[in-house]
């Protein structure tokens, strides 16, 4: 019980952070038109490469000799970076169709 | 130091700025590049921020980087929009996993140091990033049609499931409380967290996948953010809790327009389709499409039902062109949008906006409805489900209170089908015996040339 006690003490700011964080996200994205959810997917699910920002915290404090975690690590960085710039990518590609459409109205 | 940590919190108002953005269709574009921006911003502070013990490693980092920025960009400059749904369930798992790593690293890294508690939490997080993983790699297989539902039928899945969820949990509270675990509790641990995603995932399928995309989607985020408190970074944290919300209220509006509650969509076993309901019979009419076309031509207003279907057979482009063509001889020309049609949230916008549909021409599906009462002629392409009139007068159905696109009031109805058979869901649908619906069968882009070529004759 006290370990929780202090935890909670320790992490008051990140538990503030989460808390605005989670109504933030909601009152952002609400009343997304239909048009946009299949790009509104694709861009969040390349927000969520931001994991590959901890594979690299977390490779820069492992130990040079310790080949596992090393491995483990890069593989992370890769799957992370997969992640972030095939999501952007993708749904830049995505964006531009809709983009090219209104310029021809135009 | 400071330095860092100001850029680090502009980096996530960008973030937001560009999430905002993204929501709104003027701006998507924008949007999408401000949150790559900040996202790029991240991890640039990330490889540079000073940190008490540096090992650094670059050369690894350089190479992870390199390599997975290569994989990425070539498969997203290759993936056809028929294959989005896929694509982003596979990137998704691919961060799951990620975020499985991150906790695994930290777990060999910091075998001596940390408390109980810490312990709990990269657990937690290691379970989350496994079963996002595993799942969003069953979802794949499933919307890529590698994996069939009948090779995942698995025995008891509800009670599975449940024993499953009950072990994880409960192991990673007995661990926080112990603060140790040796390397064969951490490799079952690792085990029972895989399997649990193939036995959450396994078992929905049918008309249920857009949901299953949007809330793996959001498990993603939340092992994002939690990878965020352990690794102590803020912006992670925001970007993961962003992703988490705002997965959470698509999967709330998938769901709505589904009208299943979201735990009768992850325990209901909606894969097969079996009992009574399949017994709709009667004799389905055929039309040719040289008196199909006659019929386009005299009518007054027309509306496209595009599914699924449509897309497989890569017929969005042809169908534009019945469009332009029916626009000269003035007819009224509409596409009738379900919010569940295709096999991810708003996939046949992006499909018809790939053929250079207008917006102005895609109805959501109230107006559609109201559109659809007075059309002379409605043609579905590729859609079954969705149709369905067994979702409004037939209680035993699987799909019933889903809100349809209801031609009931549609003047003709054609449907353009490959064979008889039932659609992704499995179900039977009786607006094919109706006396107002006719069938033309085949290859839908073929059926539709044909068409075309007789309405230039007209």
């Amino acid at each position: 019980m006290n370990s929780i006690i202090t935890f909670i003490e320790q992490n008051m700011e990140i538990i503030y952070l989460l808390t605005f964080a989670i109504f933030l996200g909601f009152e952002v994205i609400s009343k997304i038109p239909t048009v946009l959810h299949t790009p509104l997917m694709s861009g969040s699910n390349a927000i969520s490469g931001v994991v590959l920002i901890g594979a690299i915290l977390l490779i820069r404090v492992t130990e040079p000799t310790n080949y596992l975690a090393l491995i483990l690590a890069t593989l992370g960085i890769i799957l992370g970076t997969i992640n972030l710039v095939g999501g952007f990518a993708v749904t830049g590609r995505m964006l531009e169709m809709f983009n090219k459409k209104k310029n021809k109205k135009k | 130091m400071i330095v860092f940590d100001i850029v680090l919190f502009i980096a996530a108002v960008l973030l937001i700025i560009g999430l905002r953005k993204l929501s709104h269709p003027d701006s998507a574009s924008r949007g999408n590049l401000l949150a790559a921006i900040a996202l790029a911003l991240g991890v640039v502070i990330a490889i540079f921020y000073p940190l008490e013990t540096q090992n650094n490693n670059y050369g690894y980092i350089g190479l992870g980087i390199l390599v997975g920025a290569i994989i990425g960009i070539v498969s997203a400059k290759k993936v056809a929009m028929t294959e989005m749904p896929e694509m982003v369930s596979l990137f998704n798992g691919f961060g799951g996993l990620s975020a499985g790593l991150i906790s695994l690293v930290w777990l060999i890294n910091n075998t001596s140091s940390g408390t109980a508690l810490d312990l709990g939490v990269v657990l937690f997080n290691l379970f989350l990033g496994l079963v996002a993983f595993s799942g969003s790699v069953i979802a794949y297989g499933k919307l890529s049609g590698k994996l069939k539902d009948e090779h995942l039928k698995i025995p008891l899945s509800t009670v599975l499931n449940i024993v499953l969820l009950m072990v994880t949990i409960g192991a990673i509270f007995y661990f926080a409380y112990l603060g140790v675990l040796t390397t064969l509790q951490l490799a079952l641990f690792l085990v029972f967290s895989l399997l649990y995603g193939v036995v959450f995932v396994a078992p929905i399928g049918g008309a249920d996948m857009p949901v299953v995309i949007s809330s793996l989607n959001s498990l993603t985020g939340i092992t994002a953010a939690v990878s965020g408190i352990i690794t102590d970074n803020k912006l992670m944290l925001l970007g993961g809790v962003l992703v988490g919300s705002s997965g959470i209220i698509l999967t709330l509006l998938m769901c709505k327009a589904m009208n299943r509650p979201l735990l009768s969509v992850i325990f209901g076993n909606f894969s097969s389709a079996q009992g009574s309901e399949n017994q709709v019979h009667g004799n389905a009419k055929e039309v040719t499409p040289a008196d199909l076309a006659v019929q386009l031509a005299y009518s007054q207003r027309v509306c496209v039902v595009p599914g699924y279907g449509m897309a497989v057979a890569q017929a969005q482009k042809i169908v534009k062109e019945v469009e332009e063509l029916l626009d000269e001889k003035d007819v009224e020309f509409k596409y009738a949008i379900h919010p569940v049609a295709g096999r991810m949230p708003g996939h046949m916008n992006v499909l018809l906006a790939e053929a250079d549909v207008s917006y102005d021409k895609l109805l959501d599906l109230d107006d559609a409805n109201s559109y659809l009462d007075t059309t002379d002629v409605a043609i579905i392409v590729g859609a079954n489900d969705v149709v369905n009139p067994s979702a409004l007068d037939d209680p035993s159905s699987k799909i019933y209170g889903m809100p349809i696109l209801n031609l009931a009031k549609t003047k003709n109805v054609v449907v353009l089908k490959r064979s008889m058979n039932p659609g992704y869901a499995g179900i039977q649908n009786p607006l094919f015996f109706k006396d107002n619906t006719k069938m033309l069968f085949g290859d839908a882009k073929k059926s539709i040339a044909i068409i075309l070529r007789e309405l230039k004759e007209v």
